[in-house]
């Protein structure tokens, strides 16, 4: 057993790449879960039942199954009907997707955790629709929505490294790369001690957060 | 669509493959759930400490960069060898065994302190109280957020195929390195993986109806919801998202 | 006040004589928070005796019982059950917080029935009675079948063995309740305002099952209830507590007929 110090300094700026690219992902795979959720939500909630029904069944499965293969699907199967994407554009869609179905039910129990009284007393205040979302359910509901969505995003962190099976640099990609062509192995295990020192705060900043906001 | 060669020679081994780990990781991490989420009710500080940190810990880590730390890393950094799979499952279950120790823990807090205090005055001693009253009646409330788990646990075995296990996804890579006919392969592996979340939710939701019937409680609704209703349940407790930590 | 707990000698434990001390307390102090809700209390019971705890809620009586049955700690003070310390060992001629061990040999002296029953819903009635006798008291299981039967005739509840307690009325869970309670053999039983939580015509049912118990054993019985009609009925003392303090005590036709205290009298004009 012997650790080479001098590997992780040649591995650092690899790292700092990679860092980059995971941050990309999680930041563009983030904004579509969080919009093509509420899409979701929106559609099962108020939608017609031709809609909703689809939607429900769609969502379901694309949970139900594993994100690493939906990276293959995307990246594989999707250009052969003419829609090619690059390794990192790919990842994030598929990304975004995959975790748009959790956060749709987020934004489901946020909206059904209001209670049934203030949509009442909002209509016996005769509010328009429009103000009665904008100004007594959804602010409500944001309370409980936001640290959980702040919690998946932790979620999509921890599982982007997926990413580099598709060829995504990410920091996983970057670290099996440095180590396949030097035949060291410090990188992995600096990889694997970054997600924990950006894991770990990150949690408990949405814990203070919830505590603040939940009450 | 499938030779009936590479059928028999990869793609039959590698849904058993598939089964084997998910049941065994499975095993594994239950096994880590309730030793981590009892010690978390311990009444001692040091050994809560101990057991948060493991949670918090692994928690944070992502299960892919730590099964290629153990496929990888710790055989060249301990001169040791061991298989593939071996990695695998070892990597899922100490992950996920921490999602589940939250689960474990947060169902043994949710029992009424009434029943723990009726435990002291009946002289049980503390192991006994864990065994007889807290575990049986949290063992219900574990069930759906168990299920959950699992079904993610599922999924997760899927990264065993980028360590060289050759589960049914890495035989759907195959296929296609192969062919380069990917679209059939790559829908029968998501139909696949999706019938068994399909089974795991029945088989979960079995034994959720025989525990609560075991302690008094009413079986939960069968309705068109749950038959329909996919795989997720609704449970109080989310190991995945939960902030956990003191309460 | 007695304070003979500075003594280094060990203590004689008194074996259960009737009409011997039992219990005991010595300067019992127990907050929570800045709320002081018992002060320096001071007070025994002898053996044998049935002894009912009144006073306004909020009074500290049932933290009295729920510190006997170590629920909970003092913050200050001692207990002594059987002239034995209860959360306190003597070590080296100090007194110090006891272990669990200590705490569970004398603990098995005292039973509690609460007032929200706390059956355990994963048992059905027979294990509910039979499971603690089993594994604390290391009876077989024949003995203790045959234990508990005897206890659901005498509550008369013989037929429900085999139901799970939310099978049950209130106030059949109650007497089960009892019953387990009872199989443990206790010298004490604490019983904490067991017909609270129960509905107006439940009341009955559980109060003539504690008349009973309290005239054909001799078990020390100490009583928090509202109950005045059971507690003038079967109490040998009444002891009245108001803020933490025992302000008033002695037998029931006193206590009842002509109480000394105006606060007494004020509370007992509330409540009858």
């Amino acid at each position: 057993m012997n650790w080479d110090w001098s590997h992780v300094d040649d591995f650092m700026p690899h790292f700092w790449d990679g860092l980059r690219v995971t941050l990309e992902a999680l930041l563009f795979g983030s904004l579509i879960a969080f919009s093509l959720g509420l899409v979701w939500a929106v559609a099962q909630r108020s939608g017609p039942k031709w809609i909703a029904w689809p939607v429900t069944a769609i969502t379901e499965f694309i949970r139900s199954t594993p994100l690493l293969v939906q990276l293959f699907f995307l990246f594989y199967v999707v250009p052969s009907w003419g829609l090619s994407m690059s390794p990192l554009t790919t990842g994030i869609v598929a990304l975004g997707l995959h975790y748009s179905t959790y956060t749709s039910e987020v934004y489901r129990a946020g909206i059904g955790g209001v209670p049934v009284g203030q949509w009442e007393a909002a209509t016996a205040l005769s509010l328009s629709r429009r103000r009665t979302w904008t100004a007594v359910i959804l602010p409500q509901a944001v309370r409980r929505v936001v640290p959980v969505l702040g919690n998946y995003v932790i979620v999509m962190l921890k599982e982007s490294p997926q990413l580099m099976a598709i060829g995504v640099l990410d920091m996983l990609g970057q670290g099996q790369d440095f180590s396949q062509t030097t035949f060291t192995y410090e990188a992995i295990s600096v990889v694997g001690i970054a997600f924990i020192v950006i894991a770990y705060p990150a949690s408990l900043l949405l814990r203070a957060l919830e505590r603040r906001l939940v009450r | 669509m499938m030779s009936a060669k590479f059928f028999e020679n990869w793609f039959l081994p590698g849904v058993w493959l598939t089964v084997q780990i998910t049941v065994l990781s499975a095993l594994f991490a239950f096994v880590v759930s309730f030793v981590i989420g009892v010690l978390r009710t311990s009444r001692w500080r040091i050994v809560r400490i101990l057991s948060g940190a493991y949670f918090e810990i692994f928690r944070s880590t992502s299960a892919l960069v730590f099964m290629f730390w153990i496929a990888f890393t710790v055989p060249m950094l301990l001169h040791i060898k061991f298989a593939p799979m071996f990695s695998g499952i070892l990597a899922l279950g100490i992950t996920y065994g921490a999602y589940g120790s939250e689960i474990v823990r947060g169902a043994l807090a949710a029992v009424p302190a009434a029943q723990r205090e009726a435990g002291i005055a009946l002289n049980f001693t503390p192991m006994q109280r864990l065994r007889r009253i807290e575990l049986p009646q949290a063992w219900p409330e574990m069930l759906p957020p168990f299920n959950n788990l699992l079904i993610e646990l599922l999924k997760g075995t899927s990264l065993v195929s980028l360590i060289a296990v050759a589960d049914m996804t890495f035989a759907g890579n195959l296929k296609r390195l192969v062919s380069g006919d990917s679209a059939p392969i790559y829908t029968l592996l998501l139909v696949l993986y999706f019938v068994f979340a399909f089974i795991l939710t029945r088989v979960m939701r079995l034994l959720e109806r025989r525990a609560k019937a075991r302690v008094g409680q009413r079986p939960a609704q069968s309705g068109l919801r749950a038959l329909f209703g996919g795989v997720r349940e609704k449970s109080a407790i989310d190991p995945i998202t939960s902030a956990g930590g003191a309460k | 006040m007695s304070a003979d707990s500075n003594s280094s000698s060990q203590e004689t434990p008194n074996p259960a004589v009737d009409g011997s001390e039992l219990i005991r307390f010595d300067k019992v102090t127990k907050r929570f928070g800045s709320n002081t809700v018992l002060d320096n209390l001071d007070f025994s019971v002898n053996s044998g005796k049935h002894v009912t705890l009144i006073g306004p809620s909020g009074s500290g009586k049932t933290t009295i019982l729920r510190l006997l049955m170590t629920l909970m700690k003092p913050d200050g003070g001692t207990i002594k059950v059987n002239g034995e310390y209860l959360t306190h060992e003597v070590k080296d001629g100090k007194l110090v917080p006891a272990g669990e061990k200590h705490i569970r040999e004398i603990r098995k002296n005292i039973g509690m029935v609460f007032q929200q029953f706390n059956l355990f819903p994963n048992m059905k009635v027979l294990r509910n009675i039979t499971e603690a006798p089993i594994s604390v008291l290391g009876l077989s299981k024949d003995e203790a079948e045959e234990r508990a039967r005897e206890l659901l005739d005498m509550v008369g509840l013989g037929d429900r063995a085999d139901a799970y307690p939310t099978q049950l009325s209130g106030g059949q869970q109650q007497r089960v309740a009892i019953a387990r309670a009872l199989a443990m053999r206790p010298q004490v039983l604490l019983l904490d305002e067991v017909t609270s939580a129960l509905d107006p015509e439940l009341v009955a049912g559980v109060l003539d099952v504690l008349r009973d118990i309290a005239r054909s054993t001799d078990i020390t019985m100490l009583c928090v209830t509202h109950e005045m009609n059971f507690a003038r009925d079967i109490s040998d003392q009444v002891l009245m507590f108001d803020s933490g303090r025992i302000i008033e005590s002695g037998s029931p036709d006193k206590i009842f007929s002509e109480p000394e205290h105006d606060r007494t009298r004020e509370f007992l004009n509330a409540v009858l």
